[in-house]
């Protein structure tokens, strides 16, 4: 279900201890006994609030997760895909992508090309199967892009969210 | 044409070595660090590891570079940043790490990989997500790169993102 965030995000809505939560530990999560303490005093706030705070973020749906991102690759084996399909087929195939549970992103994108997804498997092996199973279920060819080099410094994303620093 | 034919070649090597147990540890990562005062003692407890341990091995992942980022994962879209373009790039393969460089180091770029051409049909072996408020925030980012970076001449598409059918974290399974 995608969430309806039209009507959802209104800045006001997030307090000042929201705002530092989202765009201050994006990167360089303590890893000590207690981090949410670590960050508390950071914020000059207790332990118990960051918890409240970051289980309401999650559940409004502003974050997904606390945790890592992981180097493509290096467990598992993954590739973006893509497929050029007529105009008045892309929702019915997409809709078979999507019950891939390898399939974790799958887009529509203004191209030739139109519908772009990201498979991420056990294995080499695994990935070949499941995009060989693709084109077999949905009739068209995909075209492969692994990742050949990564230059993406990543450091979270700026959120231009009113700090008052 | 066969794209597949193209396609058989060796995923990137791994960066350093990950044992078993770092293996079960970001199985259980995946669905993110729980939300209690100690989560890592928490997360120990379920594998039998030490909280020592677990910080232990999450720092060695982190610093060797498997772990690219740790910490709290937004959703840019429910944070107001609607729009996204894969812009797609065809650079000259002698100049592709000297630029590739240069646009990844922008935090409104979210993702800059190299990836095969697929000739003829598909030029680009650069690929970069760029993020922002609406269209015009994002084609206004794509400029600044291409002044930043000295792409001007730098054959390249545009391709922006109009129906999301699903997103969510990698699951791997062992």
């Amino acid at each position: 279900m995608q969430l309806n965030s039209e009507n959802k995000l209104n800045k006001q809505q997030l307090n000042e201890l929201e705002k530092h939560l989202l765009n201050d530990f994006q990167h360089g999560f303590p890893l000590v006994s207690r981090p949410y303490e670590e960050i508390a005093t950071k914020l000059g706030t207790t332990e118990e609030l960051i918890l409240e705070s970051l289980a309401q973020l999650k559940q409004q749906g502003f974050i997904s997760r606390v945790g890592a991102v992981f180097r493509a690759n290096s467990i598992g084996a993954s590739t973006l895909a893509a497929i050029s399909v007529p105009e008045n087929k892309l929702e019915s195939i997409a809709a078979v992508v999507n019950e891939y549970s390898e399939v974790n992103h799958n887009y529509k994108r203004e191209h030739h090309f139109n519908l772009w997804f990201v498979l991420t498997a056990r294995d080499e092996h695994e990935l070949n199967a499941v995009l060989d199973d693709i084109e077999q279920r949905t009739g068209y060819s995909v075209m492969y892009l692994p990742m050949v080099e990564d230059f993406h410094i990543d450091l979270g994303f700026d959120l231009d969210l009113n700090l008052e620093r | 044409m066969d794209m597949k034919m193209t396609y058989r070649q060796p995923l990137l090597p791994p960066l350093a070595e990950i044992d078993e147990k770092d293996e079960t540890l970001i199985l259980l990562l995946q669905t993110g660090l729980p939300l209690t005062p100690t989560p890592y003692a928490d997360i120990g407890k379920k594998i039998g590891m030490r909280e020592k341990d677990v910080i232990g091995r999450l720092t060695y992942l982190n610093e060797s570079g498997i772990i690219k980022r740790f910490g709290i994962v937004v959703r840019h879209h429910e944070l107001g940043y609607r729009a996204n373009a894969m812009t797609v790039w065809n650079i000259a393969d002698d100049k592709i790490s000297e630029l590739g460089a240069c646009m990844g180091g922008f935090d409104f770029v979210t993702l800059c990989y190299r990836r095969p051409r697929r000739l003829p049909e598909w030029p680009y072996n650069l690929f970069t997500m760029i993020h922002g408020k609406d269209r015009e925030h994002v084609l206004s980012n794509i400029e600044l790169l291409v002044n930043q970076c000295g792409l001007n001449t730098v054959e390249h598409e545009v391709l922006f993102s109009t129906k999301r059918f699903k997103q969510r974290g990698a699951i791997y399974r062992k």
